[in-house]
């Protein structure tokens, strides 16, 4: 990849976050928040690399610990917005069999 | 096995998936009806980007792959499927650090190689491991604070001095490794680990009430170091995901200091509470007090009530007996609203997290902007756990530290109630105005059991 085509990657991306990310509501910042911590999780697969094409002792050692901690930052990161999301409901999707809803 | 040229077609073919998948994924989390299918689909897409990363060629050290991967994410499963709902912004905060420090990770392993990079490859390298560095080492400290594993705001002279001292230590190494002038072990070590200190020096003085714009801040870093990453490694779902949550990374922040009336450089660089002084004085009058029956037969005949809940709420364990509360009031007849403040909790729409816990519809709940008008129309405002968000001196008093910030007006309703546990200041230490007012009275006791004896009284009229 050149340097100009991953600068045009990087400026429309740049764009693409900050649209998605201006329409959500407040009431969705603290999942959001977790979901964006999530989605950069995908350090893992260049930790990785990283690792895979390590060939000292040293380059292992560091190789393993980011490939730990990036694994431990995807997963977890989707354990917990996983867990929030799925507590949001309308009156409407409780008034299906929960009791005292109006 | 395919052959080459086909393992990375399929490899750069499911990367460009996952980068849509992504987008796609935060795009659906921008409404409450599809966040949950917006966090599958993230996910869908991470686990395509891992699985044919194995086919990647020219990798070795499968075995230490897999079992790094396995102990991380078994470690970080456990861990997120037990943490409590009100330890979320901490919790965040750590799988946030583990991130930047594998950005750092990648950078380093990438410094120690050497090889022949060019230019714009070592500059990136050295400023994703630079940035990703400070939001490791950040971000453990902010877990620790909000955990309460360190509960003092470290500050001395020449702090920023020093701050400044350490970046410029750290931009001298990176530019002596990015231009290939000395790129020995030992610069390189000395450079991370500068990096990491820094991390440390400038979180360490930051108070626990701005550690969520701090989070979101290092959450945006910790994406730009991502991408800064992918470049060196030719990766594009890299860059993209992580430029993506880098710029919306950045608008958070924002978006969070302006609710809290903080600008972000007064946030890094000054400590809370100390730009007022001591102008946190002088109100007049006195609290006066009310008992649960009255607030009880208060709100079961009114028309509309607005409930503001704030963290202490949900310290007081209170959001289920609140729900309770609000159900009762809701067969009634009544109209019930709840008003979330931007910052109540310890984060932006933490107190949103809190409300589902314990199974309050998103539909009743309203944020400062929709509800404020309402207020006037309201006859009972209920204050449960919330201080300075519904202060008056925030509108009219300029020597106050809140003054400026967007608030609740609470003080408009026809009858304001708080309920408090005693007649101490919130956690800014300033004094609430509100409290004081001819319309509010206090309700006196533990959160949870003030609103158990409001559900009783009622339940007494019938």
């Amino acid at each position: 990849m050149t340097g100009i085509v991953a600068l045009y990657i990087f400026m429309l991306a740049a764009f693409t976050g900050y649209e998605v990310i201006a329409r959500v509501p407040v009431i969705l910042h603290t999942p959001l928040m977790s979901g964006s911590n999530f989605v950069h999780g995908i350090v893992l697969v260049g930790a990785m690399v990283a690792l895979g094409q390590a060939d000292t002792t040293l380059e292992k050692t560091i190789g393993f610990i980011g490939v730990l901690l990036a694994a431990g930052n995807a997963v977890g990161g989707y354990v917990v917005t996983e867990r929030m999301l799925e507590m949001f409901k309308s009156s409407g999707a409780k008034a299906r069999g929960a009791k005292g809803a109006h | 096995m395919p052959s080459a040229f086909s393992a990375d077609l399929l490899i750069q073919a499911s990367y460009l998936l996952t980068a849509f998948l992504f987008i796609m994924g935060l795009k659906r989390m921008s409404s409450p009806v599809s966040a949950r299918s917006g966090i599958l689909w993230a996910g869908a897409g991470m686990l395509l980007a891992i699985l044919v990363t194995f086919l990647y060629p020219g990798m070795t050290n499968y075995p230490l792959i897999l079992a790094a991967i396995v102990v991380g994410s078994l470690l970080a499963w456990w861990s997120g499927k037990r943490v409590a709902m009100t330890d979320m912004p901490q919790m965040i905060a750590l799988y946030n650090g583990m991130g930047g420090g594998a950005a750092a990770a990648i950078a380093a392993v990438e410094l120690y190689k050497g090889g022949e990079h060019g230019l714009v490859t070592m500059v990136l390298a050295v400023a994703g491991g630079l940035i990703g560095g400070v939001s490791f080492s950040g971000s453990l400290i902010a877990f620790g604070k909000l955990q309460g594993l360190i509960k003092r705001s470290f500050r001395f002279g020449g702090q920023q001095a020093l701050n400044l001292l350490l970046l410029a230590g750290a931009l001298a190494l990176g530019t002596m490794v990015a231009l290939h002038l000395n790129a020995s072990a030992g610069v390189i070590t000395a450079f991370f680990v500068l990096a990491l200190v820094l991390g440390l020096t400038m979180t360490l003085p930051i108070g626990g009430a701005d550690m969520p714009v701090v989070i979101s801040l290092y959450n945006a870093l910790t994406g730009l170091a991502v991408a800064f990453e992918g470049f060196v490694l030719g990766n594009a779902a890299m860059i993209i995901a992580g430029t993506v949550v880098g710029s919306a990374g950045t608008l958070l922040t924002q978006l969070m200091a302006k609710a809290m009336n903080r600008s972000l450089g007064n946030v890094l660089f000054s400590g809370f509470g100390e730009a007022g002084g001591g102008a946190a004085g002088e109100v007049s009058g006195s609290m006066k007090p009310i008992e649960a029956s009255d607030v009880g037969v208060m709100m079961a005949f009114a028309s509309k009530v607005i409930i503001i809940p704030g963290y202490g709420m949900a310290v007081a364990q209170a959001q289920h007996k609140v729900w309770e509360l609000t159900q009762l009031l809701l067969d009634r007849g009544v109209n019930v609203k709840f008003a979330i403040h931007p910052v109540a909790g310890r984060m932006p729409g933490h107190m949103n997290v809190l409300l589902a816990e314990a199974g309050v519809p998103y539909d009743l709940i309203a944020d400062l902007d929709e509800i404020n008008a309402e207020f006037e129309t309201a006859d009972v405002a209920l204050v449960i756990g919330a201080n300075d968000v519904v202060n008056p001196v925030a509108r009219n008093d300029k020597s106050s530290p809140i003054y400026g910030m967007p608030i609740l007006n609470a003080d408009k309703a026809k009858n304001c109630i708080v309920v408090k546990r005693g007649q101490g200041a919130g956690f800014s230490g300033i004094e609430n105005a509100l409290f004081y007012l001819d319309n509010t009275r206090m309700l006196y006791g533990d959160g949870q059991k003030a609103v158990a004896e409001l559900i009783g009284a009622v339940k007494a009229i019938g």
